[in-house]
């Protein structure tokens, strides 16, 4: 068993900011990993980091862009919190030296991204992600913080009392993805989850392949429920091919669309008279969408993207990047052809429910990163606002786990008196149920009696057994095939454009995937870096996630942001100013709701129509 | 934990028996021949072009993969398919123990680098209709092996840590939180290739020299280190002390100009060149000559 006070899964940005920030505050933290750090999948962003750092600017702006971005879902205080953070938080990783674009100056250079009212997006190249990833990984080398990477995080060890709000999380059970061997880690004080997107849920997606919603489902298994599921971010550039990303910057820097017919579609058809191209994502996918529907799409499947005009030098100073990747994926070459583009998976907004503080209802059990849901993004996120939430509520997170005192929080987590009950919707089907305890549904038995080590000693028993069970298993299903069905039902029935009946569709399908499951096998017998295994455990995590984002989307009988649905084309605001929560009880998802949080500081932020 | 070194170059591929699907003479016998049918008429039925990859094949604790071997696929070719989507494809359809790491598939993250067709390179980022066929697809040479195309990276990252790569001027910045140290473009340009490294450990790989010396910090930790030595941001003193670590015995001068390294980098990062400028500058600022 290791033992540290702040025990941090996951090393992305949000994963190395906390265990920073924790370190700082004197804690003894650990990272667990599954893949070396500088493998995370923030080294893919690309655009840059919303932070208002110049005159003119001013965090009020970016709070409103931010609140009118998501649709009236986010929730104030967060929102807030973002935006005071940022500008210190940014201009903290450039005296890390992390290498910024600069202007004559020598200060840093900011561009515009979608939806917002100040050219505020700071960035590096358009290889911003990596260049914060690496900065903050040198940051964790030279405090020297113990990381365990190449260990798999399978479960989380919490106590079982009935009401999650009184459970207790003490550590983490892991296995070495290099021998195999699975071991406890014991938190003294607290686990931050930061694991990332749960994109391999739909099979056309800009995540990487380790995004598998693992914290998501563990989190979610241990009674703290997953908040705004439905609200999955559609990009509008990514290649059709393989869903590889092509950064927001583009449009930025005044990339153009056009329909097969070289319109320029966002403006003849009025999807954003304003803002065009610029447009916030949502408005920008369904319109690219309904463009290829009405039979304006190239090779029926997609749209151009143009930056030609913009020059090779402009291109090659702020958007290298995306030649090589439209070079390498598309063999397009971006400076003499316009690229192929469509929407792609991108975002969660959602996750796991958290206060300011990162902290779930289960005590000691923290949430930081795109697995969170402090609700700063609410029905659509914008771009560039990613990197900032991750090292402003990572640090928040990592500090509050190592027993800094950083005020009361104005959010609530967990099931209490301020949620209103349970939906009339009719479900297709009973979700969750199919007999699928063996993965330690709650926790440990033992209940409030257990000291942490007993509770973390029998997760160790239970993560073993249920390896040894899937890998002494000779034949039955493999993961590889589940895991494609899964895909596809949620990319044919909950993607960017929703209908009641697809949406049910798809929840029987998960339902079918979760009955096969039960018959999953491990092929490889070896006990030496076995992905299949691996594989075998993110695939169950993903039919779990995949359950609750197609359930709010079934439940949320409205049109807000990124949720569109065919028969509900308005937003609701006397019913829907509200989270979904989805909360795990004895092995199926129970449903509740919270009230957004539209009183700011100094004001509150009222509803209004969102034109571009 | 028993490993392996992988000398792919002195490997005997076995014969190619021409068959549809994953096999080869090991496999036959390790599989009792089942399995291996079964891949073979999955593949049969496959229609239109197919892509014949050889993987190199080894798991210390598997009967019959504990020799090193190679394995056939036949995978259904699609365009603009890489090197890593066949063997993706060879995984999740034909053998899920076939063992690599991948995450981005977009050349960031760096975990794919793989020896293909007797070079380094990024799997994700080689396209296969570039590439002769049968396409040999190798673990990175001179690297332990762990499992199939899985190497162990753990010299590579000492090595990356020993040149302290981090920013070191941080504890004296502007005295406001909010404001920023200068930098002009022009030395954003100056550093920004070497910014771009990926840790995949080709570069490494490719090396002669880094393969006869051990302690040879090799191209990609000089090149994290020139990143930082070249940043105007960091003062003059930190730059001696940087130049001092890069111009010991198994730094900068081991270095024979072989351009290997730069050749292989799937990022375009001049590295012979990063390496020669950092000699130019321990030489004018005096430091010792090995
Ligand atoms: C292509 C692309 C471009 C983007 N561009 C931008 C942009 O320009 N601006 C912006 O603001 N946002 C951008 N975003 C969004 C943003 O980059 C991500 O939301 C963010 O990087 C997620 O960071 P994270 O730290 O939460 O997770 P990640 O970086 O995904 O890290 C997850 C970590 O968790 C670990 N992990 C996962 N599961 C386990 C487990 N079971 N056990 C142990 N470890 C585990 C992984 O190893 C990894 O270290 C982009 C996203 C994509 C996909
Ligand atoms: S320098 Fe190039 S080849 Fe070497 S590790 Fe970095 S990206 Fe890979
Ligand atoms: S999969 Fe990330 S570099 Fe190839």
């Amino acid at each position: 068993m290791y033992e540290h006070d702040v025990i941090v899964v996951g090393a992305g940005g949000a994963g190395l900011r906390a265990a920073i920030a924790a370190n700082e505050a004197g804690a003894d933290v650990a990272m667990v990993t599954k893949l070396h750090p500088v493998r995370s999948h923030t080294g893919a962003a690309e655009g840059g980091i919303n932070a208002a750092l110049q005159e003119g600017d001013d965090w009020e702006l970016h709070a409103y862009d931010t609140m009118k971005g998501s649709d009236y879902l986010g929730d104030a205080p967060a929102v807030e919190t973002l935006a005071q953070n940022a500008p210190e938080e940014t201009i903290n990783l450039e005296h890390w030296g992390m290498p910024f674009s600069r202007e004559e100056d020598g200060t840093v250079s900011q561009r515009p991204f979608g939806g917002l009212s100040y050219p505020r997006t700071t960035y590096a190249g358009a290889e911003t992600g990596h260049h914060l990833l690496h900065t903050m990984y040198e940051q964790v080398v030279k405090r020297g913080i113990q990381v365990y990477d190449e260990w798999y995080v399978m479960d989380l060890a919490t106590t079982d009392e009935d009401d999650p709000n009184d459970r207790e999380c003490h550590g983490v059970v892991a296995y070495d993805v290099q021998s195999g061997n699975i071991e406890g880690f014991k938190a003294n004080n607290g686990v931050v989850l930061a694991t990332g997107g749960p994109g391999q849920a739909f099979d056309h997606t800009t995540n990487a392949v380790s995004c598998t919603g693992d914290g998501h489902a563990m989190a979610y298994r241990a009674g703290a429920p997953l908040e705004d599921m439905e609200f999955i971010q559609f990009h509008p550039t990514s290649l059709p091919s393989t869903g590889v990303l092509i950064s927001e910057g583009v449009r930025g820097e005044g990339g153009i669309l056009y329909n097969s017919e070289g319109e320029r579609f966002m403006f003849e058809y009025g999807y954003a008279n304003n803002s065009g191209e610029l447009a916030s994502r949502d408005v920008v996918a369904r319109a690219e969408l309904t463009e290829v529907d009405e039979g304006r799409g190239v090779d029926d499947e997609y749209v151009h993207l143009d930056m030609r005009h913009l020059g090779e030098e402009r291109i090659m100073d702020r958007l290298e990047n995306i030649l090589h990747l439209a070079e390498d994926f598309e063999g397009v070459d971006g400076l003499v052809e316009p690229m192929p583009v469509k929407p792609g998976q991108h975002y969660a907004m959602g996750g796991i429910e958290v206060d300011e503080n990162g902290q779930t209802c289960v005590d000691g059990l923290y949430a930081a990163g795109e697995c969170a849901c402090v609700s700063v993004h609410g029905g659509n996120r914008l771009g560039g606002n990613a990197l900032p939430e991750l090292i402003v509520f990572g640090k928040r997170a990592g500090q509050h786990a190592a027993g800094e005192d950083l005020g009361e929080p104005e959010i609530r987590t967990g099931y209490g008196d301020d949620v209103e009950d349970e939906t009339d919707t009719e479900l297709p089907v009973a979700p969750g149920k199919a007999g699928l305890e063996t993965s330690g549904s709650v926790a440990a038995d033992g209940g409030v009696a257990a000291d942490a080590e007993g509770v973390l000693q029998r997760k160790v028993e239970t993560a073993r057994e249920r390896v040894d069970t899937l890998m002494d298993k000779e034949d039955g299903v493999q993961h590889a095939e589940i895991r494609a069905k899964l895909q596809k039902a949620m990319t044919d029935y909950v993607n960017v454009f929703r209908t009641e009946e697809g949406v049910k569709k798809a929840l029987e399908i998960i339902r079918e995937c979760r009955e096969e499951y039960q018959d999953v096998y491990v092929d490889d017998p070896s006990r030496t870096f076995n992905t299949d295994l691996q594989q075998t455990i993110e695939t169950r995590n993903l039919i779990d996630v995949a359950e609750t984002i197609a359930l709010g989307a079934l439940v949320r009988d409205e049109f807000r942001g990124a949720h569109w649905r065919k028969e509900h084309q308005e937003r609701k605001d006397e019913e829907w100013l509200k989270h979904t929560l989805i909360s795990w009880d004895d092995g199926e998802p129970s449903i509740f709701y919270r009230p957004v949080i539209l009183e700011g500081e100094n004001k509150t932020y009222e509803p209004k129509e969102r034109s571009y | 934990m028993s490993t392996q070194q992988a000398e792919p170059e002195s490997q005997e591929a076995p014969e190619d028996p021409a068959m549809k699907g994953a096999e080869s003479p090991a496999a036959d016998e390790q599989n009792g021949g089942g399995m291996v049918d079964e891949h073979a008429e999955k593949a049969a039925e496959l229609e239109g072009e197919t892509v014949h990859i050889k993987v190199f094949r080894y798991d210390p604790e598997v009967e019959g993969k504990q020799e090193p071997r190679f394995d056939d696929f036949h995978v259904p070719f699609e365009k603009g398919m890489t090197v890593l989507d066949s063997v993706m494809y060879a995984r999740d359809e034909y053998d899920s123990s076939l063992t690599f790491r991948h995450s981005c598939r977009q050349a960031v993250c760096g975990s794919d680098a793989f020896f293909v067709n007797g070079k380094q390179r990024l799997g994700c980022k080689t396209q296969i209709s570039d590439l002769e066929q049968p396409v040999r697809i190798e673990p990175l040479p001179h690297q332990e092996v762990v499992k199939d195309l899985v190497v162990d990276m753990d010299h590579f990252y000492d090595q990356m840590h020993t040149v302290e790569p981090y920013f070191q001027d941080e504890d004296t910045p502007p005295v406001d939180d909010l404001e920023e140290q200068r930098q002009s473009p022009e030395n954003r340009e100056k550093i920004k290739m070497s910014s771009r490294c990926i840790w995949c450990g080709a570069c490494m790989s490719s090396c002669n020299i880094a393969a006869g010396d051990n302690e040879y910090l090799g191209p990609a930790a000089i090149n994290k280190a020139y990143k930082f030595a070249m940043d105007d941001r960091e003062g003059e003193e930190i730059k001696e002390h940087r130049l001092r670590i890069l111009e010991q015995e198994h730094g900068v001068w081991r270095c024979q100009t072989q351009f290997s390294c730069t050749e292989v980098c799937p990022k375009d990062i001049p590295l012979t060149e990063h390496i020669q400028e950092l000699k130019r500058e321990a030489v004018k600022k005096n430091l010792k000559f090995w």
